[in-house]
């Protein structure tokens, strides 16, 4: 017999209670670290603190000053955005209550309860909320590995990357070649390689007009396939080669010396390659021991890792289920892993959890996109129930609408995540 | 509920009626072993090709009697012109008696007649078609629920609380300090503006596909939350 989800939801509830006696500890407040200051753990960081009202230590251990949205940054690449545009400081976190520590978590001594850190030193904790992010598959690209990123960049972390791609492309020859190697799947933002391919033919279209765009791509469709190939057909006619898997599109090397992308055996030419390999989960997930393979299992109601109860994984460095690996998803679940974390430490009422994700891309000017879902928690991982996706053949004002509207949510999620 | 299962009701609701209540996923790999009473006919998984019915690569979401490359009989044609799609709830009526749902199919198999095994070789099934995780607007994996919760937090009735929890998900878009740039305002908003709007999203009455999905699956108890919590805001 299984545990229906009343049931099951009755049985956490009987488990916060059980851990509602405060966890005091010795020296004082309970501890929470967080490794990682974006969507996820920014996010988390933010709502523990803010909720808690001083009874939870939290700690934020984020490597760069600056951070630079992962979301938005095709558009930087399309002129839509300056770069500062998509910085953001950690400044409201701090004010916020939060300790913010600006160096590289190392490694994790789960038996003692440490984060250890490259400048030094650890840090204990009661709860460890992991939110790295991705790192790249080693080998991924026969021809790629992270010393050829400047040569071929990847732009899929956003800040010197994305600056570096961005320059490559305005420094193109007239009728020259950008080419693009697609991920494989699971990887972060599903529609993201594609919005780049809209933001980079729509930039050429202003200052290249005569340049051709070749992506080699190892899957048979991709997200929002329907509405990106009617709207590269509107925009950017004859400018946008898609080489799928049916075609050899996974069957790819590249050459960054000679600037060199060979598909399915054919060599070609390139000015600009964007190479953006598969993925896996942020490093220090492998180092705490709580991956299997690529990604970290969790467990939807809470977003705990599988391997150890008092370690949390947000956003694409998870394995979750059914949600993207998106900003969105990532801030949608940190908020339900706040609340448990909160719930654990100091008694406060834990609340079912209740997810949602919507995903904005720009195809051209004023002609937005989306697609969304909301999913709850099962035993078994984060489960779809009900979504929408924009229609083709939508009206102008319909696609300058929905524009807009992701403009203010880049606004809100911002703001929500960094205070 | 969905329009796709509008229209499924309109064509078949009758037959569906009688269909059995198992439309959850199951075990995919005891599903394996169901599907050996269907591979004699039907191709699954990589490379697969029709054969004596058309392979089953991608069935969830897919309209009824759409490969152009297989001949279907005249009746699955008809149900697919008529806006039957493959979703669970369709699938798992049509495993239960195929001739229920399309009289004249030629599919000439029984039916699964107990909910478990459908369920188990739905699970098999899916894991041949889209996941959401990569394309988005896949078929849903779970099936929508009202979000009942036990009576202790409906004890929780307008609960701030609940509803500063609830309220989290409205400030991933909403700006919480008011600004409504693209994105409409919803700070100090009077309460039972608040819960007139929310529930008209929730039955559809107004158009937005954001805020339908986000209020189609809060109940009143939840939506009385959220609004004793922006109620109290404004104080």
């Amino acid at each position: 017999m299984t545990l229906n989800r009343r049931q099951f939801i009755g049985t956490s509830a009987a488990m916060a209670a059980v851990l509602s006696a405060p966890m005091v500890k010795a020296q004082g407040k309970p501890r929470v670290v967080v490794v990682g200051g974006g969507a996820g753990g920014a996010t988390a960081a933010r709502y523990i603190a803010k909720d808690s009202k001083g009874a939870i230590d939290v700690t934020l251990i984020e490597p760069t000053r600056k951070y630079y949205t992962c979301f938005f940054s095709n558009l930087y690449l399309g002129g839509f955005k300056e770069i500062e545009d998509i910085g953001h400081t950690y400044g409201g976190l701090a004010a916020g209550g939060v300790n913010v520590v600006h160096d590289w978590a190392v490694g994790v001594d789960r038996d003692a309860k440490t984060v250890a850190l490259a400048g030094g030193g650890s840090l204990p904790y009661d709860k460890l909320i992991l939110s790295p992010g991705i790192d790249f598959v080693d080998g991924a690209v026969e021809g790629w590995d992270l010393s050829a990123q400047n040569a071929m960049p990847h732009a899929y972390k956003a800040g010197s990357q994305s600056e570096l791609l961005k320059a490559q492309l305005m420094s193109m020859p007239e009728g020259g070649t950008f080419a693009m190697v697609a991920p494989p799947n699971p990887y972060r933002c599903p529609p993201g390689p594609y919005e780049r391919i809209s933001m980079v033919a729509h930039f050429l279209k202003q200052n290249n007009p005569t340049a051709k765009i070749i992506v080699a791509d190892p899957k048979p469709k991709f997200s929002k396939m329907a509405l990106f190939q009617e709207g590269w057909a509107n925009h950017y006619e004859g400018m946008v080669d898609w080489i799928g898997e049916e075609f050899g599109g996974g069957n790819v090397s590249v050459d960054p010396n000679a600037m060199t992308v060979t598909i399915d055996g054919e060599v070609v030419n390139v000015d600009v390659c964007n190479v953006i390999p598969a993925m896996k989960a942020g490093r220090i997930a492998d180092m705490a021991a709580v991956t299997d393979g690529n990604w970290a299992p969790v467990n939807a109601a809470d977003m705990s890792t599988k391997a150890d109860a008092d370690i949390y994984v947000l956003g694409d460095a998870s394995s979750q289920g059914d949600m993207p690996k998106s900003g969105f998803s990532a801030n949608s679940q940190a908020k339900v892993c706040a609340n448990a974390v909160r719930g654990a430490l100091t008694g406060s009422k834990v609340f079912p959890a209740k997810f949602s994700n919507t995903c904005w891309s720009l195809i051209a000017p004023n002609d937005g996109v989306k697609v969304g879902a909301t999913y709850e928690a099962t035993l078994e991982k984060i489960a779809k129930v009900d979504g929408f996706i924009s229609k083709t053949g939508e009206s102008a004002d319909v696609r300058k609408a929905t524009y807009e509207e992701s403009e203010g949510w880049y606004t809100g999620i911002t703001t929500d995540m960094l205070g | 509920m969905s329009f796709r299962r509008v229209i499924f009701f309109v064509v078949a609701g009758l037959f569906f009626s009688t269909a059995g209540a198992a439309e959850e996923f199951g075990d995919p790999v005891a599903g394996k072993t169901v599907y050996n009473k269907c591979k004699s006919c039907h191709q699954v998984g990589q490379g697969a090709r029709h054969r004596i019915g058309p392979h089953l690569n991608g069935i969830f979401g897919r309209k009824a009697a759409s490969h152009e490359d297989f001949q279907y009989s005249k009746a699955l044609q008809r149900a697919g012109r008529g806006g039957l799609e493959w979703h669970i709830d369709t699938l798992n009526a049509f495993m239960e008696n195929p001739r229920a749902l399309a009289s004249g199919t030629r599919m000439s198999f029984k039916g699964l007649k107990k909910a478990e095994d459908r369920s188990n070789l739905l699970a098999y099934l899916r894991t041949f078609s889209d996941d959401p995780a990569n394309i988005p607007e896949a078929d849903p994996t779970a099936t929508p629920t009202d979000h009942d919760i036990d009576p202790a937090i409906l004890a929780l009735e307008g609960d701030p609380e609940y509803g500063e929890y609830l309220s989290s998900e409205c400030t991933t878009c909403h700006q919480a300090d008011g600004g409504d740039d693209g994105i409409p305002s919803i700070v100090l908003w009077p309460e039972e503006d608040f819960v007139l709007a929310m529930h008209a999203y929730k039955n559809k009455k107004r158009a937005h596909p954001v805020m339908q999905m986000m209020a189609g699956r809060l109940n009143a108890e939840e939506i009385a939350a959220l609004a004793s919590y922006f109620a109290a805001l404004e104080q």
